[in-house]
């Protein structure tokens, strides 16, 4: 009977009356006693199992609410402008110990973006998110010794490149229209403003419950998406403001010999595997023949929409790509969706519309002010940036800034004759409403058509820099977009309803 | 009874046996002390302030342990030093956690877990004090049984409360007469099969591999056995059910060494928990969650308890968030009884719930040792019943927590909130004290001229216990087993050769 042979002959001898062999108590005591400690190591090593071998993929898991209860244990770090926090945190005493807060939250939505303990996080917010909460690894200051004392790393402060006023210029200067902003130091490639309107309160969606669900339906529901960052995300035809680029790539492969030299172009210019013809938006305009100077002051379509054919899709793609066109992952850090110029377009005629801003050709507000900003650096275009520190809770330094050269679209000649045609548009043209006493301004206006045949509402577009002097470095470059022009002209338009904005943004940051 | 077996001071040995009870004091001070710790420590994580009343909890736990300490001291006196202690360390870590969770849920639980302790304790001290010879619990073992079987019947009667008809409900009291009723059937087991055991070991008849015993040597202890099984598995109440089927095999084969029945046992049981699994609702969805924990969050309807427990156990990792720091709260229904391993998980780490395993198993092999040491049958296996109830519930109940077995519903032992639970382990412990104390006991004082020869019924000059063994149940039994157990592998002068002569008297 017992599986136990070896350790039971002793009793064999009495047992063997029953004529089995039985073991002793103790022994059978201790075989239960030992099985009794099996079992409680079963449980350790199953422990072991749970909360070391498996641990990861449970935190990890959506369901898992520890996370977020973490991440809202304590006050989330700032965003700033300026120096001074656009962000805070209140704390609530509910599930979650504190809840985002906004100073000025529309004028500063297309930057921060929103941190919502229901929606999860935008823009900085989003990128940023391992800072402001604390989860960087930058931050902590010896990661072992933190994770022994497990003291919450308090979260880490953004600094932006945001001039506040220019900011405040760009929305004021929207108003209710809708419409984006984007201005840049063209030095430096710092993002100097980013405005979309209309906008809204990322407060308003911060935390949770009903109230949160109901705005965020709200906002949803609005046929002006105001939380679209029309600065960053929505791209338009750029129309005339295109012209720059199509000027920059006829100079630079010599189509033309120079500004004040007339052009071969025919007014209508009719594209030679089409029988439609590119016309002008005013026949009174003496664009036949006429030169790059009086060809951009009065927006001639014509003039440029020829230049791009005779530069070729090749040469037109070079440059639109150089001035950072067709990028399939812009970062600044916060992600931009690429602006796009066709590169396989079939013919001289789409060629000649994509050239003049049109077909294809779309393009972010900030691209646009990249545009504007290679001009005014004479020539080198710097990358856009957003942030421009990065510090930990007291403000020591864990990420400067340093500015980085996107390229060189055009040569400092070519750049030098593109502003002499801008500050004459500025001067002379359509773009007098940017026009500041005192300072040289050089800009390009657009009226971009929108939808088929035209239908839609076209958009307003400005593109600017402005200069102190006019042996100075351009402070700032600037491209405004207005959607819901209610013009028909072209470039009136532009000039009518986006040049004003521009010029409140650029003197914003010429008066310091 | 009482009478006869005054022990102590009676025969007063020459030789000092170390009583460890000045150990068993700084013991239990320790306990104390780190119940407070914990106390404190979770009102600073949480406000950041020791909590105001922790000296007053301090006290009231320190003056329970120390009345339980003095009678101990007293009344048994040579009783393993660690039982006591251990029990206090568990229900202090017990009121600590329950009061941390208090603080999470917004109740009030800890101060009636604490009115609960102290009945535990009280009644710890009379069985402590009132229960000199536990050999009297023998005689009523059928009357245990039969206490036991009704306890456990009345609620059937009763509406189900949490899925369960294993509640008695008296106004704001709620009680599980189940708890109580483990220790009545622990003591029957050890008092049938202490009686038994050689009748059930030896005779039989083969059939195939197995030897079965004759029907009336097995048979009350199976009818008993199977009844009370059946009301539990009527009342759903499996984790008991289960307990108490481990209980049985246990004592089963440490009284007769057939290991042949543990296999049939397992089989059945196999088959029994396989058929209830697949087909009994209730079962059937608890054998689903513990086959696929994570399968409520892949449906979209969130985390189920099993699921938080698991994040819970994760989130503690090695080290633990902390006391007071963790989330396990999330687990929300029963988190302060069932699912309370989980917030040792959680704030103490894998470190923190090792150490606690750790604890119960010390108190369970002590439990064992006591009974090993032990040379009355009866003593023993109530001991060994005892202790492996305790390992057997803590088996289970952590196993179904962190997904190792199915979740059975049943309690943390000193740790869960509820009061029928707590005053039962205290009143188990009172019993392991007991025995411990008749274990650890020395020796009458070896005679010092060598007996003239070896008498059969040796006189003494005092041999008080000597009527009081006659008119004793298993007399019979142990006459019947002393050739077996003579040959017991030990050799101390606590020998099975001496067990007739001396354990009448040692008690």
């Amino acid at each position: 009977m017992s599986p136990f042979g070896r350790g039971s002959r002793r009793e064999s001898r009495d047992a063997s009356v029953a004529g089995a062999v039985r073991l002793s108590l103790s022994r059978t005591a201790r075989r239960a006693g030992l099985f009794c400690l099996l079992l409680i190591l079963l449980l350790l090593i199953n422990c072991s199992r749970v909360q070391v071998v498996r641990s990861k993929g449970y935190d990890d898991n959506p369901a898992n609410q520890r996370a977020t209860l973490a991440r809202y244990a304590q006050p989330r770090g700032d965003i700033l402008v300026g120096g001074r926090a656009v962000t805070g945190s209140r704390a609530t005493g509910g599930t979650f110990d504190y809840v985002r807060t906004y100073t000025a939250g529309p004028l500063y939505a297309p930057v921060t973006g929103f941190s919502s303990q229901t929606y999860g996080n935008t823009l900085l917010e989003g990128v940023e998110d391992g800072v402001l909460s604390g989860t960087d690894s930058r931050l902590a200051g010896f990661a072992l010794l933190n994770a022994i004392t497990r003291d919450p790393v308090p979260g880490g402060k953004v600094l932006t490149t945001i001039n506040a006023k220019a900011q405040q210029a760009a929305f004021a200067g929207l108003g209710g229209k809708r419409g984006a902003v984007a201005a840049i130091e063209p030095a430096t490639g710092r993002i100097l403003a980013l405005a979309s309107t209309p906008s809204f309160d990322p407060g308003s969606i911060a935390g949770t419950g009903s109230a949160t669900v109901a705005a965020w339906s709200a906002l949803n529901a609005r046929a002006t998406q105001p939380m679209l960052n029309r600065a960053l995300r929505q791209t338009y035809p750029p129309g005339s403001t295109f012209k720059i680029v199509t000027a920059s790539a006829a100079l630079t492969d010599g189509v033309v010999d120079g500004i004040d030299t007339p052009t071969d172009s025919p007014d209508p210019y009719t594209p030679s595997d089409t029988t439609t013809p590119i016309t002008n938006e005013s026949a009174a305009d003496a664009c036949q023949n006429a030169t790059l100077r009086y060809a951009m002051q009065v927006s001639c379509n014509t003039v440029f929409a020829k230049l791009g054919d005779d530069v070729g899709e090749a040469g037109m793609v070079r440059m639109a790509q150089a001035f950072g066109f067709n990028q399939s992952a812009q970062t600044i850090p916060v992600g931009v969706v690429p602006s796009v110029f066709d590169t396989s377009m079939t013919g001289q005629a789409f060629l000649a519309l994509s050239s003049i801003g049109q077909y294809n050709t779309a393009a972010t507000p900030l691209q646009m002010a990249e545009v504007g900003a290679a001009v005014a650096d004479n020539g080198t275009l710097m990358q856009p940036q957003l942030v421009a520190s990065v510090t930990r809770s007291d403000g020591r330094q864990v990420q400067g800034f340093t500015p980085r050269t996107f390229g060189q679209p055009i040569s400092p000649t070519v750049a030098a004759e593109l502003q002499q045609m801008m500050v004459n548009v500025v001067t002379n043209g359509t773009g007098t409403n940017a026009a500041i006493p005192g300072a040289v301004v050089g800009g390009k206006t657009g009226t971009a058509q929108n939808g088929v045949n035209n239908s839609g509402t076209p958009y307003a577009w400005f593109v600017a820099y402005a200069k102190p002097s006019p042996t100075a470095a351009s402070p700032v470059a600037v491209a405004v977009v207005i959607e819901d022009s209610n013009a028909t002209r072209a470039d009136v338009s532009g000039g009518g309803l986006a040049a004003p904005v521009a010029r409140a943004v650029m003197q914003a940051v010429l008066n310091g | 009874m009482a009478a006869v077996t005054a022990p102590a001071p009676g025969p007063a040995s020459p030789q000092r046996v170390p009583t460890r009870r000045t150990t068993e004091l700084g013991l239990v001070l320790l306990a104390v002390l780190i119940a407070a710790f914990g106390y404190a420590d979770v009102g600073c994580a949480i406000d950041g302030r020791v909590p105001a009343d922790t000296a007053r909890y301090g006290i009231g736990l320190g003056v329970l342990a120390l009345l339980a300490h003095a009678a101990v001291r007293w009344r048994a006196r040579y009783a393993d030093p660690l039982l006591l202690p251990l029990a206090v360390l568990l229900n202090g870590l017990g009121l600590v956690v329950i009061y941390r969770l208090d603080r999470a849920t917004a109740t009030a639980s800890a101060p009636s877990q604490l009115v609960w302790s102290a009945i535990g304790v009280v009644l710890f001290i009379g069985v402590v004090l009132f229960l000199r010879d536990y050999r009297v619990l023998q005689r009523y073992a059928y009357v245990f049984a039969f206490c036991a079987i009704v306890l456990m019947v009345i609620p059937a009667f009763l509406p189900a409360v949490y899925g369960a008809k294993i509640w008695i409900k008296v106004g704001p009291l709620s009680f599980q007469p189940g708890e109580v009723a483990k220790i009545a059937l622990a003591v029957f087991f050890a008092a049938y099969l202490a009686a038994n055991r050689d009748a059930l070991a030896l005779t039989g008849r083969r059939i195939w591999v197995v030897e079965l015993p004759r029907g009336r040597d097995l048979g009350p202890i199976l009818v008993i056995w199977l009844l009370s099984s059946g009301v539990l598995f009527l009342e759903q109440d499996l984790g008991t059910c289960l307990i108490f089927f481990g209980m049985f095999v246990m004592m089963l084969y440490v009284a007769t060494g057939r290991t042949g029945w543990i296999a049939v046992g397992l089989v059945l049981v196999g088959l029994a928990v396989a058929v209830v699994g697949l087909f009994e609702p209730h079962v059937h969805s608890r054998f689903v969650d513990w086959l696929h924990p994570l399968a409520s969050i892949e449906a979209g309807q969130g985390a189920g308890q099993l699921a938080q427990s698991l994040f819970a156990f994760a989130a503690g990792g090695l080290l633990g968030t902390g006391l007071g720091q963790g989330h396990s709260y999330l687990i929300g229904f029963a988190v302060k009884s069932d699912w309370i391993l989980a917030t040792f998980g959680e704030e103490l780490g894998l470190v923190g719930l090792a150490a606690l395993l750790l604890v119960y198993a010390v108190l369970v092999v002590r439990g064992y040792r006591s009974g090993i040491m032990l040379q009355d049958p009866f003593g023993r296996l109530l001991s060994i019943g005892l202790a492996s109830l305790l390992a057997l519930q803590v088996f289970v109940v952590a196993a179904g927590v962190t997904d190792l077995i199915p979740l059975t519903g049943m309690t943390m032992p000193f740790l869960a909130q509820g009061g029928s639970s707590l005053v039962t382990n205290w009143i188990l412990v009172a019993l392991l004290i007991r025995t411990s104390h008749a274990a650890r006991r020395p020796a009458l004082p070896p005679v010092p001229p060598p007996p003239p020869a070896p008498p059969i019924r040796p006189a003494r000059p005092s041999q008080p216990p000597e009527p009081e063994q006659s008119h004793q149940e298993p007399q019979k039994s142990q006459q019947s087993q002393e050739p077996h157990s003579s040959s017991e592998p030990r050799t101390s002068p606590e020998d099975d050769g001496g067990e007739q002569t001396q354990a009448v008297p040692k008690v």
